[in-house]
């Protein structure tokens, strides 16, 4: 039983080591105890944090969602006015942005795993620092410091072990989430710095951006317009002449072409 | 026998499901000097599993001491190597 008795041999010994011998046993009772509330605490705010990076995760999976989503409007909108080209550059920025938002999204899942994890951690560390507590009034009321000894010893390994095992998953989640924060802070400055083709974003945005979006509201123009008409003369439209009926539109299409 | 699962709990494991225990806990340690991570992973979870199937979960609020303790489930090779040196991941 090789690999699961030298583990076990070895937290036991940090455990041990990890007793302090103090003068009279019964006070390590209370230093432990302090200890394990400091734990607990410390465990609650790995939760918190971790809760955070899934929130930024989230948070940016959203604003690569919406973004893609503006890519397709923009693509059909392309295509609805003959821009091919311009619906080709938008159709491969969403694909790019495709890959990414499955990225965030596996990260996310990850990090939603170890908050669950560390929450369970938190329940069972909760549970037996309780019990640690009673069992340590007892130990005071009922022993003195000669007999205590046995006593606090059984109480000190079992939770001893227990706090290994949460100080272990504290900095494992501890080590997960720098990593993706690492990510995740370079997915923000990707957005900031218009790689990630955020054309939404007032004033970023690269020249077919601009087109893309130009041509957006343009045509945004000739659908309403499309629709006043169809309001006053409602005999006379017919959605395949909506475009050809500005000669707006047809002026600009030509000079591109 | 009681067995902690690291960062899952402990449970309460029969003695006689401990010979098939023991079987894949000879074939997560050749693994791992073997340094071969697919068997590794194969290996640990096959041994988690068992536990887990074997055994029921160890009262939440007890304060008893683990028989014995394994890796987490997600665990890689290289920090159940750490595990197993003195100075390596546990938190002393």
């Amino acid at each position: 039983m090789s690999i699961m008795k030298r583990i076990s041999l070895i937290f036991r010994s940090k455990a041990n080591k990890a007793l302090d011998k103090a003068e009279d046993p019964r006070e390590t009772l209370d230093y432990s105890y302090q200890r394990q509330l400091d734990l607990l605490s410390k465990v609650r705010r790995g939760v918190a944090d971790v809760a955070t990076s899934r929130k930024r995760v989230e948070l940016q999976v959203n604003q690569l969602e919406a973004q893609s989503t503006k890519l397709q409007g923009q693509a059909e909108k392309a295509i609805s006015v003959g821009r091919e080209d311009l619906a080709r550059e938008a159709l491969t920025r969403k694909s790019g942005l495709t890959s990414q938002i499955a990225d965030l999204k596996a990260q996310h899942a990850q990090l939603q795993g170890e908050e669950e994890k560390l929450t369970l951690a938190q329940q069972r560390l909760q549970a037996k620092v309780e019990s640690f507590r009673t069992r340590k009034e007892t130990i005071k009321a009922t022993y003195t410091a000669a007999e205590a000894q046995t006593r606090i010893n059984e109480a000190m390994s079992g939770i001893g072990e227990e706090m290994g095992d949460v100080g272990l998953a504290i900095q494992r989640a501890e080590d997960k989430t720098a990593q993706m924060q690492a990510r995740a802070g370079a997915i923000d400055e990707l957005i900031a710095s218009g790689a990630l083709d955020d054309v939404s974003q007032v004033g970023a945005g690269d020249d077919i951006a601009r087109e893309l979006d130009a041509m957006s509201s343009e045509s945004d123009v000739e659908v309403e317009l499309a629709r006043l008409k169809a309001a006053s003369q409602p005999q006379a439209i017919e959605s395949g002449d909506i475009l050809s009926e500005s000669p707006e539109k047809t002026t600009t299409e030509d000079e591109q072409k | 026998m009681i067995v902690r699962i690291l960062g899952e709990g402990q449970y309460d494991v029969a003695d006689d499901a401990l010979d098939r225990l023991n079987d894949y806990d000879t074939a997560v340690e050749s693994a791992v000097e073997a340094d071969d991570r697919e068997a590794f992973a194969a290996a640990l979870t096959k041994l988690l599993d068992g536990v887990r199937t074997a055994g029921v979960p160890h009262e939440v609020d007890s304060l008893d001491e683990s028989d014995l303790i394994l890796p987490p489930a997600d665990a890689s090779i290289d920090e159940v190597r750490a595990l197993l040196s003195d100075d390596g991941l546990i938190p002393g």
